[in-house]
């Protein structure tokens, strides 16, 4: 019975450790050529001669489905994940202040003086480009930075990828010269998306729109520009260098008006910039050189982004 | 409110003076390093304006604090900053440190990065400087976060500066870690808003401290107090999400690294602080159990941390390991939940901004003089080749250590007396000890492996510039400054805390 | 609760497509298949800011000029407008990140072949073992 258990106990503490005795009915791997140099030897996978150790096992078992089992553990891990965020999240939506009510907490004083008194304070008729460039114009100073920040960025990452042999960039892009259709709509069409642009950023503070939409508008003429009539054509009016002189002129301009005004605001000195007459052109101090500003850095930006992508330089 | 007309203005001239900066660089002429130099300038100038404003409101004795409106519109109307002591002195810390690692490193970044990038990177620089002094003066919740993401997205690009597959794998691994955490920010500040109606920090504590007593929307608080918290835990890389950060601080050029584990973490951390005290307030977030979260987690990052710096064999990412382990250490000062303990973890923030960028400028030198290899066995017998690198080392080691006269000293002190009246002591004090005792685990053998003389094969004498000797000698003085005159500093952060 | 979420239901589709974005970005392999995550969640997020900006039977927030000349500037008559400044921003911000993340995408699929985070980790191991084998044969030839 002790020999029995002692015996059961080796084959386990071998079948743990490795390096056991050699079963009768062993199949041996084939002898390795003779003329192989010693230290060449294949590593024998299915050799018992010399039980492998649990780990090693473990190892070569991992080597084979460990990667099926890491995707399925890792889309399970994925669902679950997903499962609880959304329940939580859920749960947390069941308990907000409901839906288009207008005792919620959001709808206080800070709207109240927003919308009654906005228009005198900001002179812009459209509520939102006056909070956004008059009450809260840090932020929107901020996310113009951001877009500054991702343009110079993309760049570097991007840029003079064309020229530069060190990249093998693909050129998918694929430039027709003879393509009647695409440049027939484009020469009617980019006057228009341009006046359109301009309308949108220039009645910024009077209806719906402002810089961002502008110029996002006026970007499309650009890359529509660029499919028709190719990059070259672009780049004769609108190159790199352009690109950051404008982007950087139209962001400086922002920074020292809109300084201007945080200074004179804080230190409660009189700001020289005239509010001018509700709904006209020409009215809400700062809030259309601004959205221009913006407009200008947005289309320059999106196209800047277009052509990185495409063609790897402006 | 303050008196000082000048002083008055320095938060905001700050922030725009660098981000004007800035906006000006891609102009400047590439030649001559220019753009370097007029970042290295400008925030030179910037932390002198610092230091005065931390002169201006310590000087009359006084504890003060004061808004600054960004425009016409005073506090629930527009944006707001606000500075006190505790934003000073950050704000300073953060200037030097920025300022000593840009030029500490000031050769190895032009080894590494061409012309044209360096112009960028100067761009990407003093947007990071402006962003993490927005973080650190504003009082809007939603400017913080739109200062997140310049923060992030510039992070990113200083790490993909450098050329090559490692850096861009790196900071894609970065910027995706850092998406899902100004993801959860951007949630949880929507309905934040939606509870209380404002975006503005002092506004949105009345408005919690209201529906904590009326003990309405608790678990849509909860959640959201949960989402903020670990969005901003994964930016500043505490334990279960650190896994980014060595190989974006371990592959990145010296000044990069130097920037990103001393000051970029540092941001979010603050931010940290500042939701927790200033939006939250100390007892909701104790009724809310996020302190005790916010312990544990720091307790594990100390541990785990150094368990795996001491896996590493590559020196930078050795200290970019143990970046993790000192996070930790801070979220440990802010888990304890009471003014001494933030006042400590303000102080480590403090200590490990000016200590990391030593190490990693120091590591910098040091790899230089064994011919850019950054495996531990190739640096042996460096120290004898550029020995102010060496002493970098050394006073960065005994620092994370622990050791007395050490700037790390003063911080770890001030944390284990701020877990005296903690119910928690036992396993700060535990996790201090422990955490100390891994750090020395894997430092000693690196200061013993660059004082060991290497008789095989020498390294070659490689020249030092004045710079990175002068830089490193800035370095080495703040850090025993830190360690020896440590108790004014502290006085000084508590008051700040006190009316943050 | 039920009655809640079915009040709430634009939030409750945003919380679910958030959801599902952030899962996207965080558990996907394949780096397009996260930056599309990425688009889901912030725009869901906009929808989620979107809904709180609205309350039952009032305007879009421009200023209406009343018949006689002037502008209706009762309160009570515009929508909430905060919400929609802060889906302008987060607009911004999104185009931006998606940028820069699509731009590192790119110089690493140039340089891997691979869209696959974890797949570019194991070439890249690959390569450095084989940079210190060559590394490690020459010294070797340099001793012999």
């Amino acid at each position: 019975m002790n020999d029995e258990l002692k015996s059961i106990w080796l084959k386990f503490f071998n079948w743990v450790m490795g390096n056991g005795p050699r079963p009768e009915n062993e199949v041996l791997p084939p002898e390795p050529p003779p003329d192989l140099p010693f230290t060449q030897k294949p590593h024998d996978k299915f050799s018992r001669f010399h039980e492998a150790t649990l780990k090693e096992r473990y190892n070569q078992w991992l080597e084979i489905h460990g990667l099926h089992i890491f995707s399925i553990l890792y889309s399970a891990l994925s669902i679950l994940t997903c499962l609880v965020i959304v329940v939580l999240l859920l749960a947390t939506v069941a308990e907000l202040p409901p839906f288009g009510h207008e005792r919620n907490p959001a709808n206080n004083e800070v709207i109240r003086r927003y919308v009654e008194h906005g228009w005198h304070e900001t002179g812009a008729q459209n509520i939102v480009a006056g909070l956004i460039l008059d009450y809260r114009a840090f932020d929107t100073f901020g996310e113009s930075s951001v877009l500054f920040t991702a343009a110079v960025s993309v760049l570097m990452i991007l840029g003079n990828s064309r020229s530069s042999k060190k990249y093998k960039f693909k050129q998918l892009h694929v430039y027709r010269n003879d393509d009647t259709i695409l440049r027939g709509v484009a020469v009617m069409a980019i006057p228009v998306i341009l006046m359109m642009g301009c309308v949108v950023v220039i009645n910024g503070h009077l209806s719906a729109g402002g810089g961002f939409a502008g110029g996002a508008i006026l970007s499309t003429a650009l890359i529509l520009c660029a499919n028709a009539y190719g990059f070259e054509s672009v780049r004769r009016f609108f190159n790199e260098r352009i690109f950051i002189v404008s982007s950087s002129t139209a962001l400086m301009i922002y920074a020292l008006s809109k300084g201007y005004s945080f200074f004179t605001g804080a230190n409660q000195l009189h700001s020289i910039i005239p509010k001018g007459v509700v709904g006209n052109i020409l009215s809400a101090g700062l809030i259309l050189p601004l959205n221009i500003c913006v407009g200008l850095i947005v289309a320059g930006t999106l196209y800047g982004f277009y052509a990185l992508f495409s063609e790897g330089d402006i | 409110m303050i008196d000082n007309m000048v002083a008055f203005n320095i938060p905001f001239v700050s922030i725009f003076m660098l981000m004007i900066a800035a906006i000006i660089t891609p102009l400047l002429p590439r030649k001559k390093r220019i753009p370097e130099k007029l970042s290295c300038l400008v925030i030179f100038i910037v932390a002198i304006l610092s230091a005065y404003l931390l002169y201006a409101l310590t000087s009359s004795g006084q504890d003060i604090s004061f808004n600054f409106p960004m425009g016409h519109f005073p506090a629930p109307w527009g944006n707001e900053l606000r500075a006190g002591p505790l934003e000073a002195v950050l704000s300073l810390v953060f200037c030097v440190a920025m300022l000593l690692s840009l030029t500490g490193n000031f050769s190895s970044t032009a080894e590494d990065i061409p012309a044209s990038r360096r112009q960028i990177f100067s761009v990407l620089v003093n947007l990071l400087t402006a962003s993490l002094l927005a973080l650190t003066y504003t009082n809007d919740l939603f400017t913080a976060y739109v200062f997140i993401e310049i923060n992030t997205i510039a992070a990113c690009a200083i790490v993909a500066v450098k050329e090559g597959p490692a850096t861009t794998r790196a900071a894609l691994r970065y910027l995706i870690m850092s998406l899902v955490g100004s993801g959860l920010v951007m949630i949880a500040i929507c309905l934040l808003y939606d509870l209380t109606g404002h975006l503005l920090m002092q506004n949105m504590h009345g408005a919690i401290q209201v529906l904590m007593i009326t003990r309405e929307y608790a678990m849509p608080l909860t959640v959201s107090l949960g989402l903020v918290t670990t969005g901003l835990a994964i930016k500043s890389a505490l334990y279960p999400f650190a896994a980014w950060l060595p190989d974006a601080h371990g592959t990145s050029t010296n000044a990069s690294s130097a920037i990103l584990s001393g000051l970029v973490l540092k941001g979010h951390v603050f931010t940290i602080i500042k939701i927790f005290y200033r939006v939250f307030g100390l007892e909701v977030i104790h009724a809310l159990r996020m302190d005790t979260v916010i312990f544990i987690l720091g307790v594990a990052a100390m541990i785990m941390g150094s368990v795996h710096a001491l896996k590493q064999n590559n020196i930078k990412r050795m200290i970019a390991w143990s970046s993790v382990a000192q996070i930790g250490y801070i979220f440990l000062g802010v888990g304890l939940n009471t003014v001494a303990g933030i006042a400590a973890a303000c102080l480590h923030i403090i200590v490990h901004a000016c200590v990391k960028p030593m190490l990693f400028t120091a590591a910098g030198g040091l790899s230089n003089a064994a011919g850019h290899k950054k495996e531990l066995h190739a640096l042996m017998g460096t120290f004898y080749v550029n020995r102010w690198a060496g002493m970098g080392l050394i006073a960065g080691a005994c620092s994370m250590m622990g050791i007395p006269a050490f700037a790390g000293f003063a911080s770890k002190l001030s944390l284990t007396l701020a877990s005296f009246d903690n119910k928690f002591i036992v396993w700060a004090l535990a996790a201090l000890a422990t955490s100390s005792v891994l750090n020395a685990l894997y430092y000693v053998p690196a200061v013993i492996v660059i004082l060991t003389h290497n008789k095989n094969n020498p390294p070659k004498p490689a020249p030092v510039t004045k710079l990175y000797k002068f830089s490193m000698f800035v370095f080495l003085m703040i850090n025993f400054y830190l360690g020896l005159f440590c108790v004014p500093l502290l006085r000084l952060i508590t008051r700040g805390v006190n009316v943050l | 609760m039920l009655e809640n979420l079915l009040l709430n239901h634009y939030e409750a589709a945003a919380v679910i497509l958030s959801g599902i974005g952030l899962t996207n970005l965080l558990l996907q392999r394949n780096l397009i298949k996260k930056i599309i995550g990425l688009n889901i969640m912030d725009t869901a997020v906009y929808l989620f800011l979107a809904a709180k900006g609205y309350v039952a039977g009032r305007a879009a927030p421009i200023l209406i000029e009343k018949a006689g000349g002037g502008w209706l500037t009762s309160s009570s008559i515009y929508v909430n407008p905060v919400p929609a400044g802060l889906v302008l921003t987060g607009i911004v911000v999104s185009v931006s990140v998606t940028a820069f993340s699509l731009a590192l995408t790119l110089r690493l699929y140039e340089h891997y072949g691979t869209l696959n985070i974890d797949e570019a980790l194991l070439k890249m191991t690959q390569e450095q073992e084989e940079l210190e084998a060559k590394i490690e044969d020459a010294e070797e030839e340099v001793l012999a």
